[in-house]
């Protein structure tokens, strides 16, 4: 960034090449492990404390090799794409900077070979998403967008630390391995305890409920962002870190449930939200929030490697989706609402192709790798004698396959409702940009039928993970096996054709979409009021309390926290009042009284 | 040897809360800084008083030396006094409270 | 005390003192000189005197020395203070150059004072007797009352150093009334004797008070709540060059004192000042961090986050023994890169001819200083806590002596606390990098010595941040020998 001046309108020369150097030094590593082998390189030794010790090193094994591959592929397409997208932005070399090192903070995050560099890395990733989503810092949402992210990170980072300080008191190791190993001595009150802050930290870096809200909102960052975000990094490193320390939440037993409800309800509640929103990359956003419910599920009945292929399987069609949404919106000019959309298949072959492509590898259409990998989450929850699970999981279904096709519906099939000259100016991305959308497209095509096929043991992807995961035996009968498999069919056609009949019957009404029709509609719109929430019971109180707390001898201040806080606090606020009067006779007598206090205490011992 | 040493300690005690008194209720700094010095100087009639219970002399020999940074004290004192005394011509510490909360 | 020979006096112990009081006396006389170009011989004289001690620092290091019948000890513990000191007082020096000239407060005596203070941090820390604890104080306060108030057309400046001032002396007189009762109780001064004096007796109500009145000297030399109340008032209306110094290096000193008083001397009544120092610690972060966020002066922001800073590292002496006391040292190394950078940055920026003190004087400084800005950003991410740099590191080993001694609660309340920190310093960099300026934009005032200053305290946090094991083993190493 230092040489942002000199370099500018090259800076994709460095960047791009980088990302595809790492990619492909991230394929040999994944040759290296390819046949289940495990390497822990040690660095250098970091903090030495007494009988502390932690060392900068990597644990590498297929599991991570996975995720280096899904990393720095996705990483490398949206690089690529990056420099068609942004290529008019004055902040370009700022941006492929931001960009280079947050694909650096992920992959360092992947490859740590114990908690505390997990945790380093787990912050670094939250501070680049900060700078990211508020890259375009002069929109003053786009930097509260920012700030919401890095202070919502911030909650789930806390409990992650809480968890990995007790860890350390717990085992006096925070060495993978050593843990992994040493795990089954803990008591199981304990592991619940550790499992379930780390599980915090998950929360809110993979935005699950009731830490969620930071995500839609990181909508205000460059599209691409938004898909490195979504698709590639940060947000799967909640659901990476879960089934790396698998063997903490097996030993806790109870944590494991709360992952896979916490899951299930992140996956219903954000999918309800996405059937109503009217901009394109909210939709995605809540889609994206709804997904990751479907991985923290699946890990959480034990179906590692299920969560972990969706995870990979939608890495493809979400950065594909979100790409595709960025060339709509390049091609429009900036225009993001779906209810200005509509009638672009003819405009934008490409884009529209390998959009619905995205849209239906998200739906679930069979044959495309979402379909295998959902499928094998909804088989887990079913065998696993999660029926429960597997009926909410299955609603879900129903309404990922509902919102996707609207989007498609609304934005390529349906009848144009732009303005004259809005139409005018679509035009087709250029070929940087449209590339990265073909490769990912064919990935969501092949990826299912290639390793997602399931067969007596598990899919051929659950056998590579199978060093690092215990694979449960479970038996796919076959006529049951068929049984889910109508059902995933039946509810994506449902889903699909719900959708067609509501919204291709043209022509439709731009503000006719967007209109809240009743309370439900208005509830879901609004996302629940989550965020109006927690304005009211954390945002506010917090100010009010500093506030208070600097000019509590200001009448005024006082009387509004009446209204705020209460009558409790008013009783203490007389004492308060004198505090910090700018009085130095004041500032004595505190002294005073706090020598007074100090003085008995001693005395009374 | 009429007077018990445990008297000037009680004296010394006596003589520290009329200072700290001093320093809380008086507005104006000379005032607020001659308390000080009498808080400084009941610290030194207690030294004396148990330099003589233990017979050693190093409790006299730090007297000497609060002497001595106590007339610095005043030095700096005086000279600070002075100077927002030329800036605002009045002299209450009330005055200096232009920054707060 | 018998006898009338001649004490055999070793000065070796006292040579880094020594070396910053002869550049004091030097920059005295050399300001008397006709003056050609300025105050720079001054300034480099100053600069001289320091990096000489720091040298002398060094080449005493690892053998440790007593002087004056061990009421100065110049031990592992006094040299690590003394880097400390130096790095601070070095650095605060550099910026001082161009930043007095633009203020046009350019006087011989401020370099003069600043090593005074110097001297008496550095024998404030390597006080090994209650009676040099109470001079080195002494001498360190008389001259940055002074330092205050240097702005002496400015009321503000005047305010800062007469509050500082009377409740400085204040806080002394408490001080020393309790080294009278500590002396009245043990018949000794020094902190070896008062040791022995105390080992296996039981509970002494002069004793406990001596200490409860040695704290409250020790609690307002540290600005830990409830006596802080100085500190904001003080930290907005000094120059800030001195802020800096008040900031870092007379705190780094008092911390060091306050460690070798309790740890070495009052042993004894450790399980005492334990809980007290739990439930200051708590008060004390608290305070500092809560009321941070309504600030809207970043000197005055800095002075609670200051106070925050403290809590922490009272946190680290509660939890005591080598990890903890060890942490104590190593947040002083890092907090003090990171604050006299802090505070470096500031006084390199303008806005409008005035010095920029508000938040939102630094609106679209990336813009314009996106290295300037960079810089505050790294040091203010330093102060959060957010790795690889220094402010981490050292969080980690305080929060750690914690949870391993059992204050696992302190610990949770600490990591809560910077967490909530977090939000004020961001809004910092938020203004930096996300708001345009209303009117006149803040602007560089351009220094190759503040330049240097920054560059050395920036790599001082990254280093501190990424090798921070030598350094932390060096801190435990300085403290094992108070513990014996």
């Amino acid at each position: 960034m230092l040489f942002g001046g000199v370099i500018g309108r090259r800076a994709h020369w460095i960047a791009v090449p980088a990302l595809f150097g790492s990619f492909l030094a991230s394929c040999i590593v994944f040759a290296g492990v390819a046949g289940g082998a495990t390497y822990t390189p040690t660095l250098f030794p970091w903090i030495v404390a007494g009988d502390f010790e932690t060392a900068v090193a990597a644990y590498v094994d297929p599991l991570t090799g996975v995720m280096l591959l899904v990393v720095t592929g996705v990483g490398f397409l949206i690089h690529l794409y990056s420099a068609g997208y942004m290529h008019d932005d004055p902040g370009y070399a700022r941006y492929f900077a931001y960009l280079n090192l947050f694909v650096f903070s992920m992959t360092m995050l992947v490859l740590a070979g114990n908690f505390l560099l997990l945790y380093v890395f787990w912050e670094a990733v939250g501070l680049c998403s900060y700078l990211l989503i508020g890259f375009w810092y002069t929109r003053p949402a786009a930097a509260q967008a920012g700030k919401k992210a890095f202070i919502v990170n911030r909650v789930g980072d806390f409990g992650f630390g809480l968890g990995v300080m007790w860890l350390w008191t717990a085992l006096g190791t925070l060495d993978y391995g050593a843990v992994f190993t040493a795990v089954d001595t803990l008591p199981t009150t304990t592991a619940t305890g550790i499992a379930l802050l780390l599980f915090m930290g998950a929360c809110g870096k993979s935005a699950q409920l009731p830490l969620h809200t930071w995500l839609p909102d990181a909508m205000e960052g460059p599209t691409p962002v938004s898909a490195l975000i979504h698709a590639a990094t940060m947000v799967t490193a909640g659901v990476y870190m879960v089934a790396r320390s698998h063997a903490l939440f097996e030993r806790s037993g109870v944590a494991l449930e709360v992952v896979a409800w916490v899951g299930v309800a992140t996956a219903l509640f954000a999918a309800t939200i996405g059937l109503v929103q009217t901009d394109i990359k909210r939709v995605l956003a809540y889609s994206t929030v709804s997904q990751l419910g479907y991985m923290f599920a699946a890990v959480g009945l034990g179906a590692y490697a299920a969560g972990i292929f969706h995870l990979v399987t939608h890495a493809f069609f979400k950065a594909l989706l979100f790409l595709g949404a960025g060339s709509v919106i390049h091609g429009l000019g900036g225009q993001q609402d779906l209810r200005k959309m509509g009638g672009l298949s003819s405009r934008m072959v490409t884009t529209t192709i390998t959009t619905t492509v995205g849209a239906l590898g998200l739906a679930g259409l069979p044959g495309l790798a979402g379909f295998f990998s959902k499928d094998e989450i909804l088989a887990a929850a079913f065998h696993g004698g999660h029926r429960a699970i597997w009926a909410l999981l299955l609603v879900g279904a129903f309404m990922t396959a509902f919102y996707s096709s609207r989007l498609l519906f609304l934005a390529f099939y349906s009848g144009p409702r732009m303005t004259k000259e809005a139409a005018h100016h679509v035009h087709e991305s250029p070929g940087v940009m449209t590339l990265p959308l073909w490769v990912l497209a064919i990935l969501t095509v092949v990826a299912g039928v290639a390793v997602g096929i399931p067969s007596e043991h598990g899919t051929r992807f659950a056998r590579f993970l199978a060093p690092v995961f215990p694979v449960h035996e479970v038996a796919h009968g076959g006529g049951v096996a068929m049984m889910l498999i109508a059902m995933a069919v039946i509810v994506f056609t449902a889903g699909v054709v719900l959708a067609w009949f509501l919204y291709m019957p043209a022509p439709v009404r731009a503000e006719a979409i967007g209109r809240p029709r009743n309370p439900v509609h208005a509830l879901l719109l609004n996302a629940w009021y989550v965020d109006a929430l927690y304005d009211l019971a954390v945002v506010r109180p917090l100010f009010a309390l500093s506030t208070f707390c600097a000019r509590s001898f200001d009448v005024k201040v006082v009387d509004g926290l009446v209204n705020a806080v209460g009558r409790v606090v008013v009783a203490g606020a007389a004492g308060l009042r004198q505090i910090q009067t700018g009085y130095s006779v004041n500032y004595a007598l505190t002294m005073l009284a706090g020598a007074v206090l100090l003085v008995a205490f001693l005395l009374a011992r | 040897m009429g007077v018990p040493e445990h008297y000037y300690v009680a004296l010394s005690a006596i003589l520290f809360t009329i200072g700290v008194v001093g320093v809380v209720i008086r507005r104006n700094p000379l005032v607020i800084f001659m308390s000080i010095e009498l808080m400084l100087n009941a610290a030194n009639l207690a030294l004396v008083a148990f330099g003589h219970r233990f017979g050693a002399l190093d409790g006299q020999a730090l007297v000497l030396f609060v002497m001595a940074v106590a007339a610095a004290e005043v030095a700096v004192g005086l000279a600070i006094i002075v100077a927002i005394f030329r800036v605002r011509r009045r002299l209450s510490v009330d005055d200096l409270s232009v920054m707060r909360w | 005390m018998s006898g009338a020979a001649f004490p055999v006096v070793s000065l070796g112990p006292l040579l880094p003192t020594l070396i910053v009081l002869a550049a004091a006396g030097l920059v005295l006389l050399a300001d008397l000189l006709p003056r050609r170009g300025g105050r720079d011989l001054l300034a480099t004289l100053g600069l001289v005197g320091v990096v000489g001690a720091l040298l002398a620092t060094l080449w005493r290091w690892g053998s440790p020395g007593r002087a004056f019948d061990g009421m100065v000890v110049l031990d592992g513990f006094a040299l690590f203070a003394n880097v400390v000191i130096c790095y601070a007082v070095a650095l605060i020096i550099l910026l001082s150059v161009d930043y007095l000239r633009r203020v046009g407060a350019e006087s011989g005596e401020y370099y003069a004072l600043v090593l005074f203070a110097t001297a008496g941090m550095m024998l404030l820390a390597a006080a090994g007797d209650l009676i040099v604890v109470f001079l080195a104080l002494e001498l360190m306060s008389l001259s940055l009352y002074v330092l205050a108030g240097l702005f002496k057309r400015e009321l503000a400046s005047g305010e800062a150093s007469m509050k500082y001032f009377l409740l400085g002396a204040f806080a002394s007189s408490f001080m020393l009334y309790g080294i009278a009762l500590v002396y009245g109780a043990t018949g000794a001064t020094n902190l070896d004797r008062i040791a022995a004096a105390t080992a296996g007796r039981g509970h002494d109500p002069l004793l406990a008070i001596g200490l409860g009145l040695l704290l409250v000297g020790f609690g307002f030399k540290t600005s830990a709540v409830p006596f802080h109340m100085w500190a904001p008032d003080v930290y907005q209306g000094a120059p800030t060059s001195v802020t800096a110094l008040i900031a870092t290096g007379s705190k780094a000193a008092a911390f060091a004192a306050l460690i070798r008083v309790l740890v070495v001397a009052l042993r004894s009544a450790q399980a005492d000042w334990t809980v007290l120092l739990w439930a200051v610690a708590v008060v004390t972060m608290t305070l500092g961090n809560v009321v941070a966020i309504a600030q809207s002066n970043l000197k005055r922001m800095l002075a609670y986050s200051s106070i925050a800073h403290v809590g922490y590292m009272l946190v680290g002496l509660v939890a005591g023994g080598v990890p903890g006391a060890g942490a104590v040292l190593f947040y002083l190394l890092a907090y003090t890169f990171t604050t006299v950078g802090t505070f470096g940055v500031i006084t390199l920026c303008t806005r409008a001819g005035e010095e920029a003190v508000e938040v939102g004087d630094y609106a679209g400084l990336a813009r314009r200083h996106p290295v300037l800005a960079a810089t505050l950003g790294l040091f203010l991410l330093s102060l959060v806590g957010i790795p690889p740099l220094a402010g981490f590191v050292g969080k980690f080993y305080l929060f750690g002596a914690a949870v391993r001694a059992g204050y696992v609660w302190l610990a949770v309340i600490g990591v809560l606390n910077s967490a909530v920190a977090a939000y004020y310093y961001l809004r910092v960099l938020v203004y930096m990098y996300m708001r345009e300026p209303e009117g006149a934009a803040a602007a560089w005032a351009p220094s190759f010595a503040g330049g240097l200053a920054l560059a050395i305290a920036l790599v001082g946090i990254v280093v501190l941040g990424v090798m921070p094991a030598p350094f932390a083993d060096l801190a435990q190493a300085a403290v094992a020998p108070l513990l014996r």
